[in-house]
């Protein structure tokens, strides 16, 4: 692309701090009119950081915004609306109770006083069937998946005639099919002049979505080129600055004994309805049983009823032989379970308490962490400097409050902890879910020595080839129900991903 | 007047500054602002309103005081709670605090010297109800006709309030403000000036309550004029799922009891004065605690989201 056309959007010199880290540093950035950025990027490099400046919601430091060549005063979310900048967020900005309609509209000056919500409806309506984004107008936000709530952030998009589309980690969430289908998406609208930047740290989606791409190391830009002159292998060098194993050793399974046995397993979910089936397996102790499946297909119940922070409604599950049916979540803990939570943030660390405290928590009641009710904060500190550099978790100081270290930092210190409490299982959610290349080998590498020790692993992911690359055995739920185990070593990829989109027709074969 | 009549007008008459305050405490609760302030805020509007009328003998002013007070005190609120990000709990306790205290100072200092600097006791211009004679003899509809001004506003403004929270623009905005800040200020809207806003009009529109109490159902000044209704503003917003249209059984609950013991007082029964006065707390207590229950078992409703939490953008 010729580069003496003004490009679409510009930002100049742009750097931005939170306390203890520097997220953007002079960092500059082109996109031109039509065409797709990908920035590629660690966790913590500092692309949500220069969106958010770019959408509004943070303010830089220092360094300029230009769209279209002249200087724009981006202040607020308003602001970038007024320029065509839409964002579609990690964690989606739709309010849950509302429905599609309202989200839609909401924050927009131009609807009328008492909005006219047949007009939106048809709009939207139109819309959907332009972009293939197939939505019910009328659902509410909690009623849908989480692939309908990105359909629903794209179409708001939309709506608003956004020229400029940031999508933040869209595929994420998303089974492969919906991200081919996001694929098309973007590229209808490119054809209509549309621009996008799209944040990744997958190299493949790189090369199947953009143009250009971008690549952010600690809040620097490393390298800016053609998305038809690289490769994923050169990508992958520039974003953590070393050669990158893909491949992960494995010994062969040795199982022992039953380590987890569910038999027939019914829980509801947080609405009250059923959200697991009659479920049934087995993990044997020194094997990795990975689940797949969409988000939302009954695992973080399944993993709140192992570790006792759900109740089943019916079924009986045994740790190392014994009844933990109902069983409250210390007791589950003292039979040596750790539990790497889906939600990292909320459920998996205390965001207000330092990193030693977090990485304390499941020792804090014994020696040598404390003396009767008392702790003892030097040894709990120097327990924790310990594991900061074994796990290479990366923050200014032990004390730090672990809300500002960045998501994979977050769960390395997760990791450390749970690692430290497992003797019988370990209860993996998504572990690497948003994690850069560096700390999803260190969690893929830890759940495998995790095996090797002797350990029975429950990993949950959706990226099927991290689960049949790290698994020994394979099952799949749908709707809450088990669609059946397989072995790693024998099964079809593309069967998996039937089962996982509710279709086994093909079962038999 | 036959007995269902007179108890319901009873009813109307106690249940008005309730709905007006509730409603005030729903806009504020909506934008995701937790004001315990009530109790306070409604004795100071109380106390303003019959100290401006004595004085000025317009009645018209007094409610504009209390109104202004209202909205002075939850103004303190929202820049507590927003501004410095204050616990919402310990800044609405501490307006309760000093509003029982200081409307009780004032109420032995405001007054004339013939009645020793006191409040107590002394009368001013009432709002009486604007019906004539021949409307409150007909049965039922007479109880609703029989009312002052400011419960015929109340009538006004159930629907009025339940428009805006669900089909206008602006409620619209102030619902996802207090469901979601993250969303609504990344969708462009200001939370902390919708904050603000509301807590301010919710202030005023509690204090008009309080008024109603010393303007017109029990005309006068007296210590805790209240009598803890604010608190039982609070229960019912809950009861009342943040919703405009059910503030007002919640009230009528609330004010229904009320109207049934006074009909006994006044009837000389043998049941113990301080008993019967405690029946309107307990009876809307317990069944508040039941409807509720029920109520969110069998749906999906609750408060807003962001009900008590302060939001700053740039916050992790």
């Amino acid at each position: 692309m010729n580069d003496t056309v003004v490009p679409k959007v510009e930002m100049r010199n742009i750097s931005k701090s939170f306390p203890g880290v520097v997220a953007n540093d002079c960092v500059d950035l082109k996109l031109r009119k039509g065409e797709v950025l990908a920035l590629l990027g660690e966790n913590g490099a500092g692309k949500s950081t220069l969106m958010n400046v770019l959408c509004g919601l943070y303010r830089p430091d220092r360094g300029e915004i230009y769209i279209d060549g002249k200087y724009a005063e981006i202040h607020s979310p308003r602001d970038a609306q007024k320029y065509g900048i839409g964002m579609v967020h990690q964690n989606f900005k739709l309010v849950d109770s509302m429905n599609v309609l309202e989200n839609t509209i909401l924050g927009l000056r131009d609807e009328p006083f008492v909005p006219d919500l047949k007009r939106v409806r048809s709009r939207l309506v139109d819309l959907a069937s332009q972009y293939h984004l197939d939505v019910d107008p009328s659902a509410s936000i909690w009623q849908l998946s989480v692939g309908e709530q990105q359909r629903v952030e794209i179409l708001k998009l939309l709506y608003r005639n956004a020229e400029i589309l940031i999508l933040d980690e869209p595929t994420a969430v998303l089974t492969p099919q919906e991200s081919h289908e996001l694929n098309r998406v973007v590229h209808v609208m490119k054809q209509e002049g549309k621009s996008a930047i799209f944040i990744t740290h997958k190299m493949e989606e790189v090369m199947e979505f953009s143009d250009h791409v971008m690549v952010l190391r600690k809040g620097r830009v490393v390298d800016e080129t053609s998305t038809a002159e690289t490769t994923p292998k050169e990508l992958a060098r520039m974003m953590v600055g070393r050669e990158v194993l893909f491949q992960i050793e494995k010994k062969p399974m040795a199982p022992g004994k039953v380590a987890l046995e569910l038999s027939h397993i019914e829980a509801l979910g947080d609405r009250g309805l059923p959200a697991l089936k009659d479920i049934s397996f087995r993990l044997h102790a020194g094997e990795i049983l990975g689940i797949a499946g969409v988000a939302g297909n009954g695992q973080r119940e399944l993993a709140e009823v192992v570790t006792g922070l759900r109740r089943s409604s019916k079924g009986k599950l045994q740790i190392d032989g014994k009844d933990m049916t109902n069983k409250s979540p210390l007791e589950i803990i003292r039979r040596g379970v750790a539990h790497i939570p889906q939600d990292r943030v909320s459920v998996g660390a205390a965001g207000d308490l330092s990193v030693a405290s977090n990485l304390a928590m499941k020792q804090y009641r014994s020696r040598p962490l404390a003396a009767g009710i008392f702790l003892l904060q030097n040894k709990i500190l120097d327990f924790a400097r310990t594991l900061i550099e074994k796990f290479r978790i990366s923050t200014p100081s032990p004390k730090t409050q672990v809300k500002f270290l960045s998501g994979g930092n977050i769960q390395k210190t997760i990791l450390a902890r749970e690692i430290g409490a497992a003797r019988t299982l370990m209860i993996a959610v998504y572990p690497s879910r948003g994690l850069d290349v560096g700390a999803t080998e260190t969690v893929r590498r830890q759940l495998v020595s995790q095996r090797d020790a002797g350990l029975g692993v429950l990993f949950f992911s959706e990226d099927l080839d991290e689960l049949l690359q790290i698994s020994d055995r394979v099952a799949v739920l749908f709707e809450g129900k088990m669609m059946g185990v397989f072995d790693t070593n024998t099964v079809n990829i593309d069967h998996i991903g039937m089962l996982m989109a509710g279709m086994d027709r093909e079962a038999g074969a | 007047m036959d007995f269902l009549t007179s108890v319901l007008t009873i009813t109307i008459r106690a249940g008005t500054s309730l709905t007006i305050a509730t409603i005030g405490e729903i806009l504020t609760e909506r934008s995701g602002i937790l004001n315990l302030g009530v109790e306070g805020i409604m004795l100071m509007g109380a106390l303003s309103a019959f100290a401006t009328v004595f004085y000025t003998h317009s009645i018209a002013l007094g409610f504009l005081v209390a109104i202004g007070i209202g909205g002075l005190l939850a103004l303190l609120h929202a820049f507590l709670t927003t501004t410095m990000r204050a616990n919402q709990v310990v800044s609405g306790l501490s307006i309760t605090l000093f509003g029982t205290g200081f409307s009780s100072f004032l109420g032995q200092r405001l007054g004339p010297a013939s009645n020793n600097f006191r409040l107590v006791g002394l009368r001013a211009e009432r709002i009486a109800p604007l019906a004539p004679d021949w409307a409150e003899k007909i049965p039922i509809l007479g109880a609703f006709l029989n009312q002052d001004i400011m419960t015929y506003a109340v009538y006004l403004l159930i629907p009025i309030a339940w428009f805006f929270l669900y089909k206008t623009r602006p409620g619209l905005w102030l619902r996802s403000v207090g469901e979601d800040p993250q969303t609504a200020d990344a969708m462009g809207i200001d939370v902390i000036k919708t904050r603000y806003f509301y807590t301010i009009i919710g202030g005023m529109l509690i204090a008009l309550g309080g008024a109603h109490l010393s303007l017109s159902y029990t005309p006068g000044w007296s210590e805790n004029i209240t009598g803890g209704r604010g608190w039982i503003v609070i229960a019912l917003v809950i009861f009342s799922m943040w919703n405009p249209a059910r503030a007002v059984w919640g009230a009528l609950l609330f004010g229904g009891i009320n109207a049934v013991q006074f009909r006994l007082q006044a009837s000389g029964t043998s049941i113990p004065a301080s008993f019967l006065n405690m029946l309107p707390y307990a009876g809307t207590i317990i069944v508040l605690v039941v409807m509720t229950w029920w109520e969110a078992l069998s749906k999906r409703v609750g408060a807003p989201a962001a009900l008590g939490t302060s939001y700053m953008r740039e916050d992790k």
